[in-house]
């Protein structure tokens, strides 16, 4: 039997961990994301997990990859400017392939910016903001109940792909309150383990290669340098290099069909809103206020790696109208994948759009 | 077992310059897991970036090299997630007191249950010889040309001050104590952190008139002085001669730790 509760975004997201089977949380206090970590210091140890604060993000998010080489399901979560700090070791998962959640409750910025209020700035960010060439897995929910599910999808793909998977949440559906159904359990995908006699980064067809969890025997070798199949060192090697980050880029790309997850409404429309996160729920508004229009809505529930191939479903598009809480930042992807004209319809502030906006710009495109 | 057998033999010779002090420490570091009768399988090696951090990469257990500083942060995760695991990090000064300074204090202050081993060799040598926080004051390195102006670090002070459960300090000349030190820190519960001041003549010596690698070894031997008789010379109030540092155990507690196994 499920359950059904009424709750926070951010204590779903805490709980879509937990039913995932996170066993792991390393976080540091940030508003507006607090309340995840309290949830879990809450819960964890109850379940025979472990919940430490640190002493920082960059602490944070390296306690929570170290606990991940034990193979444990492990996460921290943040905003902003602890995000900015974080940067350096997710780049490190990234080249390690260590599997991670780490959940960003946005606000707005630069800097220390409006710590109590939402935005979608870091968009960009997490798909580029560490060094070097990669990708990685980004989710948007918009709703209590996707704060809960995506939480555990991110979990799942993460774990199958061997690379950090976020959730890209924000203040507004993290404060919010609202009607969640947690299911009896959740399906995770497990870590595919190291076979025995295979080189610790010999990677499959898929690109990906086992886990050789600590502690088993394995002896393996983890490094932030760029390595060979058996994990030692070998950065001064042009070929080696290029073969490696070529094969942590295309794991997750050529998987973009497989991990997409996105909601379609009027498929037949010409007008097309594009959206993730809080700004759907405004799009949502403005449709329910207009039944006899065929407005169309595209809403991703997965943005990064970005499902291109979604904008075909809508094939009589003639605009397409992107309302983010950043300056157009998954707009700007969007153009690159499309002639049809993508029109930003940018808010800042702190607060949604008001449907009144969203229909403005849709008259304004017509 | 042999300390011999823990080296991952096809990753040797090292990468550390002729003379360098830092395959003494490991060897030492070794024997004592070894003579300790720990298992390589359930040993992990952990550390951030610069030479010293090279270590687990030439050592065959599971291994974890991280970014530059944060090796105490990862090393945490990794015992708090499974304490029945030891932990074992090599680092330097400069990973360890300067970019990674916080991690420093507050996994003292946490107690979590590992060993540190911090090759303290007064310069950044991977970079190719700048001023760390335990360069002496008046050294020469090569961002500080004329003499090294910044106070210093007094890393085993810092490690009991901020709660660590077993500090000590010796050199790369007191291979015997050095040994002896890690296992008395391998057997602590709780955080444990052997500062082994040791030379590097590359970056270093030469640009310090410590030009042959027996001239550190030569300084590290005749001005060391035990924490023992510091003591009674402070206690006596005889003069303790000046530019001499301690070493021996400065601190073996039971204060509350965490990441001790059940």
């Amino acid at each position: 039997m499920s359950r059904v509760e009424f709750m926070q975004g951010n204590t779903a997201c805490a709980e879509g961990a937990l039913a995932a089977g996170c066993g792991f949380f390393a976080g540091y206090p940030i508003t507006p994301s607090t309340e995840v970590a309290e949830h879990m210091a809450a819960k964890l140890p109850k379940r025979k997990g472990v919940f430490v604060q640190m002493e920082d993000e960059i602490a944070s998010i390296a306690a929570v990859i170290g606990a991940s080489w034990t193979g444990a399901r492990a996460m921290t979560a943040t905003s902003g400017p602890g995000f900015s700090l974080m940067m350096e070791n997710l780049g490190y998962a990234v080249m390690t392939e260590t599997p991670c959640v780490v959940v960003n409750i946005q606000r707005g910025g630069p800097s220390t910016g409006q710590p109590t209020l939402g935005a979608q700035g870091d968009m960009l960010q997490c798909r580029f903001g560490s060094h070097g060439d990669y990708s990685i897995i980004a989710l948007s929910p918009s709703s209590v109940q996707e704060m809960f599910e995506l939480t555990a999808k991110a979990f799942s793909l993460s774990e199958r792909y061997r690379v950090p998977a976020f959730l890209m949440g924000d203040e507004i559906i993290g404060h919010m309150r609202e009607r969640l159904t947690i299911p009896d359990s959740v399906e995770v995908a497990a870590r595919r383990r190291l076979e025995p006699g295979t080189l610790p980064y010999t990677a499959g067809e898929d690109g990906i290669p086992g886990f050789p969890t600590f502690g088993q025997g394995y002896g393996v070798h983890v490094t932030g340098l760029t390595h060979d199949e058996r994990g030692y060192p070998a950065a001064t090697n042009p070929r080696l290099h290029e073969k490696l980050v070529m094969r942590l880029v295309h794991k997750v790309e050529s998987a973009r069909k497989e991990m997409a997850d996105y909601v379609v409404t009027n498929p037949g429309a010409e007008q097309v809103f594009i959206s993730y996160g809080a700004p759907a729920r405004s799009v949502f508004q403005l449709l329910h206020d207009r039944p006899g229009e065929e407005i169309g809505h595209l809403r991703l529930r997965v943005v990064w790696p970005f499902p291109e191939f979604a904008l075909g479903e809508f094939p009589d598009a003639k605009t397409f109208l992107v309302p983010e809480m950043n300056l157009g930042q998954v707009a700007r992807e969007i153009q690159r994948h499309t002639d049809v004209p993508v029109i930003p319809v940018p808010r800042l502030g702190g607060d949604l759009h008001p449907p009144a906006m969203l229909a403005k710009a849709l008259e304004a495109s017509r | 077992m042999s300390f011999r057998d823990w080296y991952r033999a096809d990753r040797l010779p090292t990468i550390y310059c002729a003379g360098c002090g830092n395959g003494t420490v490991i060897n030492c570091a070794l024997h004592a897991v070894d003579t300790l009768g720990w298992r390589w399988e359930d040993t992990i090696f952990v550390s951030g970036i610069g030479c010293s951090s090279r270590a687990p990469g030439y050592i065959r257990t599971d291994s974890l090299h991280t970014t530059h500083g944060r090796a105490l942060a990862f090393a945490t995760g990794i015992k708090l997630a499974r304490p029945e695991l030891h932990v074992v990090v090599f680092t330097g000064d400069g990973d360890l007191a300067a970019i990674g300074g916080n991690h420093f204090i507050h996994a003292c202050r946490r107690n979590v249950d590992m060993t540190v081993i911090c090759m303290n060799n007064w310069i950044y040598g991977m970079t190719g010889g700048q001023g760390s926080p335990t360069t002496p004051r008046g050294a020469i390195t090569t961002t500080t040309p004329y003499g090294s102006g910044e106070g210093v670090f007094d890393l085993s002070a810092l490690a009991v001050a901020a709660g660590a459960n077993h500090v000590a300090r010796w050199t790369s000349y007191h291979v015997k104590e050095l040994t002896n030190a890690i296992d008395a820190g391998l057997r602590t519960p709780g955080f444990s952190l052997i500062e082994v001041l040791t030379q590097c003549p590359t970056a270093y010596g030469r640009r310090n008139k410590l030009r042959e690698v027996s001239d550190t070894i030569e300084y590290l031997k005749t001005h060391a002085i035990l924490l023992q008789r510091y003591n009674r010379l402070v206690a006596e109030g005889k003069p303790v001669p000046e530019d001499m540092f301690t070493v021996g155990e400065f601190v073996r507690r039971n204060r509350p730790a965490m990441g001790v196994p059940p």
